[in-house]
């Protein structure tokens, strides 16, 4: 409930960073966590709303208001088990998430948002730290097979879910380490990878077993698969990602942007690299404004580039939104991460028509201003440009996951070529093949980690249904 | 019922029948017959017309009658001509029958008595046909009119030795009779019925208008017909059927008012039927059952009781004191011994309570009897010839001033009794000194009493195996539970409150599974009886319970008094269970308690065969148990395990005190319900209700000791919460005490179907069928498997619940972030696209089963084009926003609703709160809001359109008549009289003073930072014709508007609805239980009144059956929200739809549901400046949304084929159940009774196409008006004289009216016009007086003078010649002064009840006055030259009362709660910080003093004045502590700012 008037008395407090000339000199996760009284006061602020805007815009539902009001009474313990009821890895949202919950904050309308991420945050390192969080091993074993092809956050999820409940459980990873996007998307500074391997760590005290280098469709039959296992869940990601076929594309130093991050994640990790992609010394040109993006400029700067710079096709969005039109609901607004704080160029409106090269490797950029009219794009006359590029990093999305396996799966796909699977009904998650089941971004495209999280574990109630008849796992 | 002539139809019940009126009777005190006092009686019935009601036909009355003694000169004459010889008075008795129309039926019911009184060894002396002259009478009550004879039998000597005896044969005749016919079920128009069979008296009545009685029965008028006394009735009736027995008087009886436990009492009769046994009645006692006939009157099952006690043996006085005791249990000022006799009695007769004047008679004595509370009115006179005349209201019987000796009142519990053979009046004190110690009353209740509380303190060894989260999950506690419920009253001692309406889904739609409390509602007083204050009128209220088995209700030659076990409230601690269980050990063995397991072996139950078994063996065993002689059956659910479940403790509670009512053994046995089950108040109330004495929720101990470090206390508020909430339930039906409440079953279901409810809660009535014993089953399975399963979830937490808030694993709610985004996105930015992706989520039948308008479709008929539809302009005129009063709601959203209102030409609502009187004026130019109101008042400013109106159409007049003046009245086009809000029916409401802005106080005439109180009831309305009263009064105030009544849905609202057409309204709302409110206990929020459909449809049959329809517009209102709700109201039958929560939305609420804690941070309901800057509402968004609304009905009527709305409203037969419905529980639901759509004539409206005959026309006002002329139209004075009479009702109102649409509350120059009176004035009289009129009576008042006074001066003085002292004969009625806002008022005499509640501004000066002086009272000064009657100043807030207190008795007197009594000082002496009005007390009391003796010539002023200085002592102040803060503060700021 927070207190009564705290909504009134409290300014929102947001977590603060390291400064960023101190921050960029290693891959360290730089933020500050609130302190408990810092907590405690962003959790007075909770309004106790009669109805709980935030709990809807957060897609794995997190009872928001109830863990509010448990760190607002310092109940730290408490605070755990409501958030890890919904959420089976608050360390990763707590961190990367962008909240969503806190845009549909009521606070929202008409002043700050609850610091909702951040208490987040806090509660869940204190969980750990107080080693409160512990293996839950189901008490009875159904015999169940079940197989989770992808470790990101929603085969992560839908195995812990369904290992609880007593199925015998086995990820298939096809890179060396678990994760997904979550071990080789996300820079180390942003969320270093400990995070990831004491959940697995957890998970295997839970019965998950985990292999990794296992290539479904390359060095592993899905055909097995199917037979072997009384369900297969699909969740390898939507890892395709967006091209830009413009003359000079073909050149040395451009490089889609998940060709550079997990190879800095792998140094990080203690790999050597001989041939990794680095900015050091570079003019780095980042195409594509949004969180990729981001990365790239962190790890750039990192790397020690000469410059960075940003290009964002779309217009620049407004610095604040129109709330009356828009609250609950997720805005398109001005957003400057803390990869930008750390320096970079950002452009908006920027196409970019080539790039030029000496010896093969590209040296220079050209791009022109756009305009957009009528949701169309147009090249603003007289406004080429040219900038300097050693390094382009491709970060405009992804188009939807890798096709091969799909095929080898012999599923059908929607329009975008995602696997095609609702997420209502009695056969949410159910893919067109019998006893293969789908959650994440490869159902529903390019997202964040915590709709993943939400389909793993939508999915692993699906996948409990269908084998037991019912369940008692929460949707 | 088999000869009713309409019977249960649709939703129409006629069980549901209410009745009320006028009553009176005049007797000659010495026994002397006279055909004069036959005559009197007439007259008074004459004169009580307008206290009755006709129905479509002016003619047909709604029934009235007179009994008088028997005219023995008359029948001797009589039978002269037939064939018998007719023995001396004493020795024959006559049974007035009503008798079939059809002659084979006739002549059986006659071979019928003739039989039995034969087999009763008396003799058919012979018959009599009784003339009649039906010329008159309406066709309606002609085609059932009965044949009317008399039978005259013989007493047989040799079996009656006397004619008590006679009479108690009679008796047994006569029901033996009725119970005979009635099992024949005979068809025919008229019905059989006896109005009496006696030897003593006889009853003439009849389907007659109450001026007709004697043109009927020509009888009547022959001199021979000789009588010393006359008792009469004139009936208002909630319907227009013509039923010729319901007409009273009764045998014994009659009745004005309700008794709202009737069915409990019913009940009670009938358990007590083995353990009865009279010495008098003997073997004849077995043959008067069923003693009360089913689907009888309340006054008529009353009437059964009462013959019952005094055939049984107990005088008329005592039986009377047995069934309407006294308020005994906490009065401190009652004799001792007549405590113990009411004591001593309860044990053997549970109150039969409600608001009654009962009149009663035997033929020898006569007499009448208010209730505890005195909220019927009850007046009487004497003359020095020894006439005593009493009635519902003086002025019916006119008598010459100089014969009168004395003009008093029945007061609240008191008794007034003469008894024509001992030749006088005997007093209240006299009656009840001598029947009290008639028996030594203390020393039995002394011997025979155990008080739990005083028994041995036993230590609870309870220890609980299962986990304490198990245990809770297992009675199905919610978080929510912990939180919302639990928590807060261990805090707090009360309730939690919570505000906005109720938007989850039925229980009976839920998905999730419910407790079977959830499927009732709690039933609530209105019109027809009111509710009560359980807070400042605690006085009145008792929670003492009697455990164990009741004694013999006819033994009382008994002379050792059997033990009873006391406790004074019901709810048990572990300990106190403790000791029930080992009572035989604590009380001698006089008790032996037995606790029988209700939990059974959990199985699966697919069809509730298991649950059926298992309550099968529960009742057999509590039969058992009763054989083997325990007088204590403990049913308890403490055995509950992962094995075993419980059954529902309300079914295992109900199933077996019906099982033992239906054995006759529940009078051997006291019921007490030991569960884990029971958590709030709703679920006490219900077990009360179904029959427990007292409730351990044990659980509910276990887990408050979890939640607290401090257990007692936390245990003891919880207790004192409950107690303090069944006081609310119980009060909002007007019942005051546990012990009539409990068995009353005070509920509806909703939800469970009729075989499942007759089987084990009998006589509760259920209208849309729903689950049985299998969902029930079900359901308590799944909370159980739940409970004691794998549910990760539930491993660590309880269920989230979402019943108060939204919860996202909750219960589901209308308004969740998708709708309210929706619609706020929509009506900003004027989408209609995005407006029908809102509506399809609120309509959306398929998904979520949440309303019973969501199970609805169309049925399919030819579609047409939009093109062919009436405009959406049109259909917007039809809509209304809610009551939100500026208060609940901020200034900013008030006005924006108004002029959202104004532009599209629906309406808006002030709510109860006054209005600003700028708001009046439209305005002529584009400007801003603080242009019009300045700048102080609004916190954000809002653009205006030049022909825009802030001024709200709706004035409503609530309970509080906070701001209602002539002037608001007059700026009104619609009148709302609230008699209950869907949110909280049957209760008040509190503005607390932080909320009370200097604004806010100005508009309601009260004083800044002081809390406002609205009272339950409104003390004018107390009965079907106070409310046709009020709307007389407010069509006076203002003639154009038309007068509103808002009703609740509950069961029987059509009834209620049907009686306020005919008490004239012209508009009633009917709102869904499911409204909006700022602050509301949460059980009422979720458990009091139905879902409109179910009310709605129920009013639309009954007013169409009734032919009532026409003349009233229907309005319905409750979470309506899209197009398709006001197309199936209209098919339900509303003409228009209001809507609040809606609008609010689209003015930015987001259903914070924090409106009670004035921290709404969208500026919406809060009072606080900085968040009302934050309010973003614009009137544009507002009317974006209603002509939304209107394209989607306009889109369903094309698709319909309905061009006209009128052509819409009634077409039930339009509606149908949506088609394959996959639900568990909603199977069993039938709407058919909701879709019925009466069968009547063409022409017979079923919408509003008619007007109301309000009989302004003829009011004496015209005649003020027109001699008033020059002084309304030229401001010159004015001064006549006139005469008056009890008839001329609402006097000088119309007249106010015209000063004051002309100048507002300004008014005219003080005494512009002076009206010197003579007579006794009708009811109302000055109401709303305005100032510069002066009203000058010589004479008396009845109830409601100077009610809502605004500035006007009224003077009461006794006629000239009336002989008896002023100051101790009563001068006016009660209620005077009800919410007067200023003005000034002298009465010499003494007044009833209620004086001056809710003054806020005016000044009175009286003799004396009865109980609940100056209750509610904001502001004005009322001095008191006498003495007052108790609970004086309760809810006193503001203003100053004095009061003249020689003998300091009056602290005694005076409810302390929110008062303290201080000393006058002298004018010199005051502190300047604490003026009343800027002046000294001695100022203000002597100028007031002064004026009384000027205009009165009142005695009592003059010896004051002359001995000032020292009556100064004698003087009391009675000075409310919250106004004497507010005026120091006031002083304190006003002192700084000129500093």
């Amino acid at each position: 409930m927070g207190k009564i008037k705290g909504f009134i008395e409290f300014p929102r407090i947001v977590e603060q960073n390291i400064p960023a000339i101190d921050r960029v000199k290693n891959y360290k996760e730089f933020v500050l966590p609130l302190s408990d009284e810092e907590a405690k006061i962003q959790g007075a602020r909770c309004m106790d709303c009669g109805i709980p805007f935030c709990n809807n815009g957060c897609p794995v539902n997190n009872i928001i208001p109830d863990w509010n009001d448990l760190v607002f009474q310092q109940n730290w313990k408490a605070a755990i088990d409501v958030l890890h009821s919904t959420n089976n890895f608050p360390e990763f949202t707590g961190r990367i998430c962008p909240a969503p919950c806190e845009a549909a904050c009521t606070l929202n309308i008409n002043s700050d948002a609850v610091g909702i991420k951040s208490i987040e945050h806090a509660i869940i390192d204190k969980a750990w730290e107080n080693n409160w969080v512990v293996p839950q091993p189901s008490k009875n074993k159904t015999g169940k097979k079940i197989a989770v092809i992808g470790s990101g956050p929603a085969g992560l999820a839908a195995a812990q879910q369904l290992a609880r409940v007593g199925h015998d459980v086995c990820i298939y990873e096809k890179n060396d380490r678990i994760g997904g996007l979550l071990r080789y998307g996300i820079p180390d500074f942003k969320m270093e990878k400990y995070h990831i391997d004491r959940r697995v760590k957890q998970m295997k005290a839970e019965g998950v077993k985990f292999k990794i280098n296992k290539n479904v469709g390359k060095n592993i039959d899905p055909e097995v698969l199917i037979k072997e296992y009384d369900a297969v869940i699909l969740s390898g990601g939507a890892e395709w990602p967006r091209d830009l076929p413009v003359p000079g594309r073909e050149l040395n130093g451009i490089h889609f942007a998940m060709d550079f991050l997990p190879l800095q994640n792998k140094v990080v990790a203690g790999d050597k690299i001989s041939d990794q992609i680095t900015a050091r010394d570079k003019h780095v040109v980042v195409i594509g404004g949004g969180d990729t993006g981001s990365d790239c400029v962190g790890t750039s700067n990192r790397h020690g580039a000469l410059s960075v710079t940003q290009f964002e096709l779309m217009p620049q969005p407004p610095e604040q939104e129109d709330k009356s039109m828009i609250w609950p609901y997720w805005p398109l607004k001005m957003r400057t991460t803390s990869s930008h704080e750390e320096g970079c160029e950002r452009d908006w409106s920027i196409a970019t028509k080539s790039f030029t090269g000496e010896k093969g490797k590209v040296k220079q950029l050209i791009g022109v201003k756009v305009e957009w009219r009528n949701g169309k794009m147009q090249e603003i006359s007289n406004t080429e440009f040219k900038l300097k590029a050693d390094l382009v990093l491709l970060a405009m999305g992804f188009m939807g996951p890798q096709q091969t396996m799909l095929d080898k799966f012999l599923i059908e796909k929607d329009q975008r070529g995602n696997v095609k699977a609702t997420t209502e009904g009695e056969k949410a998650y159910f893919t067109s093949r019998k006893k293969v089941f789908a959650a994440g971004d490869i159902r529903r495209g390019q997202s964040l980690v915590v709709w993943a999280i939400r389909e793993g574990r939508q999915c692993a109630r699906s996948v409990d249904e269908f084998l037991m008849g019912s369940s008692v796992l929460p949707r | 019922m088999a000869n009713r002539k309409i019977l249960k139809q649709g939703l129409y019940n006629p069980k549901n029948e209410h009745d009320s009126c006028g009553v009176g009777f005049v007797v000659n005190t010495h026994g002397q017959k006279s055909h004069k006092i036959v005559k009197q009686g007439l007259e008074i019935l004459t004169n009580l017309t307008h206290r009755g009601a006709t129905g479509y036909d002016p003619k047909l009355g709604d029934g009235a009658g007179l009994l008088i003694q028997m005219p023995d000169k008359f029948f001797r004459s009589e039978t002269k001509n037939l064939s018998f010889k007719l023995p001396s008075l004493g020795h024959y008795g006559v049974g007035m029958l009503f008798l079939p129309q059809q002659k084979k039926a006739r002549q059986i019911c006659e071979t019928i008595i003739l039989k039995i009184i034969k087999e009763e060894k008396q003799f058919e002396l012979g018959w009599r046909d009784v003339p009649v002259n039906n010329k008159n009478i309406a066709k309606a009550a002609r085609d059932v009119e009965p044949v009317i004879k008399q039978i005259i039998v013989g007493r047989n000597d040799n079996v009656c030795n006397s004619q008590d005896s006679f009479e108690r044969k009679l008796f047994v005749i006569r029901k033996r009779i009725e119970i005979e016919v009635q099992k024949l079920k005979i068809e025919d128009a008229a019905k059989f019925y006896i109005n009496s069979m006696s030897s003593r008296t006889i009853v003439y009545k009849g389907m007659l208008l109450a001026s007709e009685v004697g043109v009927y029965f020509s009888d009547l008028l022959k001199s021979s017909v000789e009588s010393a006394l006359a008792l009469v009735h004139q009936r208002f009736s909630t319907n227009t059927f013509p039923s010729w027995d319901l007409a009273h008087p009764y045998r014994m009886i009659a009745h004005n008012g309700e008794i709202n436990t009737v069915q409990g009492n019913v009940n009670w009769i009938n358990a007590r039927r083995k353990k009865m046994e009279s010495v008098l009645l003997s073997k004849d006692l077995k043959k008067l059952w069923p003693l009360i006939e089913d689907g009888q009157s309340d006054s008529a099952c009353f009437d059964n009781c009462l013959e019952l006690l005094v055939a049984g043996g107990y005088s008329l006085p005592h039986a009377i004191m047995m069934l309407i005791p006294e308020a005994w249990s906490g009065n401190t000022l009652m004799n001792e011994n007549r405590r113990y006799f009411y004591e001593y009695h309860a044990a053997l007769m549970e109150p039969w309570d409600g608001p009654a004047a009962v009149a009663f008679t035997d033929g020898k004595m006569i007499g009448a009897t208010l209730d505890r509370n005195g909220l019927r009115p009850a007046r009487y006179l004497m003359t020095d010839d020894g006439v005593v005349m009493m009635a519902s209201e003086m002025g019916v019987l006119k008598f010459p001033e100089e014969k009168i000796i004395k003009k008093w009142r029945l007061e609240p519990g008191k008794m007034l009794l003469i008894d024509t053979q001992v030749g006088h009046i005997i007093d209240d004190q006299e009656i009840k000194k001598q029947l009290c110690s008639e028996k030594p009353y203390k020393d039995w209740v002394l011997k025979s009493r155990f008080f739990l509380e005083d028994l041995k303190a036993v230590k609870s060894s309870f220890k609980h195996k299962n986990s304490l989260l198990d245990l809770q999950q297992g009675f199905g506690y919610t978080q929510e539970d912990l939180s919302f419920i639990l928590k807060p009253m261990i805090e707090m001692g009360q309730e939690n409150s919570g505000s906005m309406g109720n938007d989850t889904a039925l229980p009976v739609l839920s998905n999730r599974p419910k407790l079977i409390y959830n499927y009732f509602k709690q039933l609530f007083a209105q019109v027809t009886n009111p509710p009560i204050d359980p807070i400042r009128e605690d006085i009145v209220m008792s929670l003492v319970t009697f455990i164990g088995p009741k004694p013999n209700l006819l033994g009382m030659n008994e002379n050792s008094p059997a033990m009873r076990l006391e406790a004074s409230q019901p709810v048990l601690s572990l300990d106190e269970l403790d000791q029930l269980k080992s009572v035989h050990l604590l009380t001698n063995n006089q008790f032996k308690s037995i606790t029988l397991d209700i939990t059974y072996e959990l199985s699966k139950d697919q069809d509730g065969k298991k649950m059926k078994a298992a309550l099968n063996s529960l009742c057999k065993a509590a039969t058992k148990a009763v054989n083997n002689g325990f007088n204590i059956i403990i049913l308890s659910d403490r055995n509950i395990s992962e094995n075993r479940i419980a059954l529902p403790a309300l079914l295992a509670c109900s199933a077996t005190h019906h099982h033992l009512i239906k054995e006759g053994q529940r009078t051997s046995t006291g019921l007490v319900i030991d569960t884990g089950s029971a958590k709030e108040v709703h679920h006490f109330a219900l077990l009360a209700g179904y029959g427990a004495e007292a409730v351990c929720p044990w659980l509910t101990h276990i887990t408050i000791k979890s939640m607290t470090n401090d257990f007692i206390s936390a245990q003891e508020k919880y207790i004192k919460a409950i107690g303090k909430g069944l006081y609310k339930v119980m009060s909002k039906m007007g019942i005051s005490t546990y012990q009539s409440y409990c068995g009353a079953q005070i509920f509806e279901a909703v939800g469970l179907n009729s075989e499942f409810v007759e089987h084990y809660f009998r006589g509760t009535a259920t209208n849309i069928e729903g689950i049985g014993i299998k969902e029930v089953a079900q359901e308590a399975e799944r909370i159980h498997r739940a409970a004691f399963g794998d549910d990760p979830i539930l491993m660590n937490a309880l269920d989230a619940g979402g019943e108060y808030a939204f919860r996202i694993r909750g219960e589901q709610h209308m308004w969740n972030p998708e709708s309210v985004a929706k619609l706020q996105h929509a009506t900003r930015a004027n989408q209609f696209e995005t407006y029908k992706e809102y509506a399809e989520l609120i309509n959306n039948q398929s998904k979520c089963y949440m309303t019973l308008r969501g199970l609805f479709s169309f049925k399919n008929t030819k579609s047409i084009s939009i093109k062919e539809v009436e405009s959406a302009k049109e259909i917007v005129k039809r809509f209304a926003t809610g009551a939100m009063s500026l208060g609940s709601i901020s200034t900013e959203a008030h006005s924006t609703l108004a002029i959202a209102m104004n532009r599209i030409g629906g309406k808006s609502n002030t709510g109860e709160g006054g209005e600003d009187q700028r708001r009046f004026i439209p305005l002529k130019k584009d400007s801003m809001l603080s242009e019009h109101l300045s700048a102080e008042v609004i916190e954000k400013d809002i653009a205006l359109k030049a022909g825009d109106s802030m001024r709200s159409r709706i004035k409503q007049v609530a309970s509080g008549r906070f701001g209602v003046t002539a002037e608001y009245l007059a700026a009104a086009d619609q009148i709302q009289i609230k008699m209950a809000q869907g949110a909280k029916p049957g209760e008040g409401g509190q503005l607390p003073g932080h909320k009370v802005s200097s604004y806010i106080a100005k508009l309601r005439f009260s004083v800044p930072g002081v809390g406002l109180i609205s009272p339950p009831p409104h003390h004018d309305i107390y009965s079907i014709e106070d409310l046709a009263q009020l709307i007389h009064d407010l069509k006076n105030a203002n003639p154009l508007a038309i007068i509103s009544v808002k009703l609740v849905s509950e069961t029987g609202v059509g009834t209620v609805a049907a009686g306020v057409a005919k008490a004239k309204s012209d508009h009633i709302v009917i709102a869904g239980h499911d409204g909006g409110t700022g602050a509301s206990p949460l059980s009422s929020i979720k458990h009091a009144g139905t879902p409109w459909e179910i009310g709605l449809a129920e009013t639309q049959q009954t007013l169409v059956l009734n032919q009532l329809r026409g003349r009233v517009i229907v309005q319905v209102d409750g979470q309506m929200k899209t197009g398709r709700d006001v197309v199936i109201g209209a098919m339900l039958g509303a003409d228009e739809f209001g809507f609040a929560t809606a609008p609010l939305v689209v003015e930015g609420c987001i259903m914070m549901r924090k409106c009670h804690l004035n921290t709404c941070p969208v500026g919406v309901a809060t009072q606080d400046p900085e968040l009302r800057k934050r309010f973003t509402g614009q009137p544009e968004h507002v009317v974006n949304f209603f002509f939304f609304v209107a394209e989607e009905v306009r889109e369903l009527m094309a698709t319909l084929g309905i061009r006209k709305f009128d052509d819409l409203i009634g077409r039930a037969d339009l509606l149908d159940m949506e088609a394959g419905l996959d639900h568990w529980k909603i199977q069993g639901l039938d709407f058919s009774r909701i879709f019925y759509k009466p069968k009547v004539s063409n022409n017979v409206s079923i919408y509003n196409n008619e007007k109301q005959y309000h009989a302004l026309d003829i009011a004496l006002d015209n005649k003020l008006i027109k001699r008033a002329k020059l002084a309304i139209e030229r401001k010159q004075s004015i001064e006549f004289d006139l005469e008056i009479t009890n008839t001329n009702r609402t006097l000088g109102t119309m007249l106010s009216h015209e000063v004051a649409k002309r100048y507002g509350n300004d008014g005219l120059l003080d005494d512009s016009i002076i009206i010197n009176m003579n007579g006794t004035a009708g009811q109302s009289f000055g109401a709303f007086l305005t100032k510069g009129i002066t009203f000058n009576l010589y004479g008396e008042g009845n109830d409601y003078v100077g009610k809502g006074l605004c500035g006007g001066k009224i003077i009461i003085s006794p006629p000239k010649l009336f002989q008896g002292n002023a100051s101790e004969n009563i001068i006016v009625g009660n209620t005077v002064m009800y919410g007067a806002t200023s003005g000034e008022a002298y009465f010499n005499g003494i007044a009833g009840e209620r004086f001056c509640v809710r003054n806020s501004g005016a000044s009175a000066v009286i003799e004396g006055l009865g109980n609940h002086g100056c209750e509610y009272m904001t502001g004005g000064t009322v001095i008191v030259l006498g003495s007052t009657g108790q609970n004086f100043a309760a809810g006193m807030s503001g203003g100053i009362a004095y009061i003249y207190d020689p003998h300091n008795l009056f602290k005694k007197y005076c409810n302390l709660s929110m008062v303290t009594l201080e000393k006058i000082e002298k004018k010199e002496l005051q502190n300047k910080e604490l003026r009343h009005l800027n002046k000294s007390d001695e100022e203000i009391m002597k100028n007031l003093i002064n004026n009384h003796y000027k205009y009165t010539n009142s005695q009592a002023a003059k010896l004051i004045l002359n001995n000032w200085d020292n009556e100064l002592k004698s003087f009391v102040k009675v000075m409310p502590i919250e106004y004497k803060r507010a005026i120091s503060e006031l002083y304190a700021s006003s002192t700084k700012e000129v500093a």
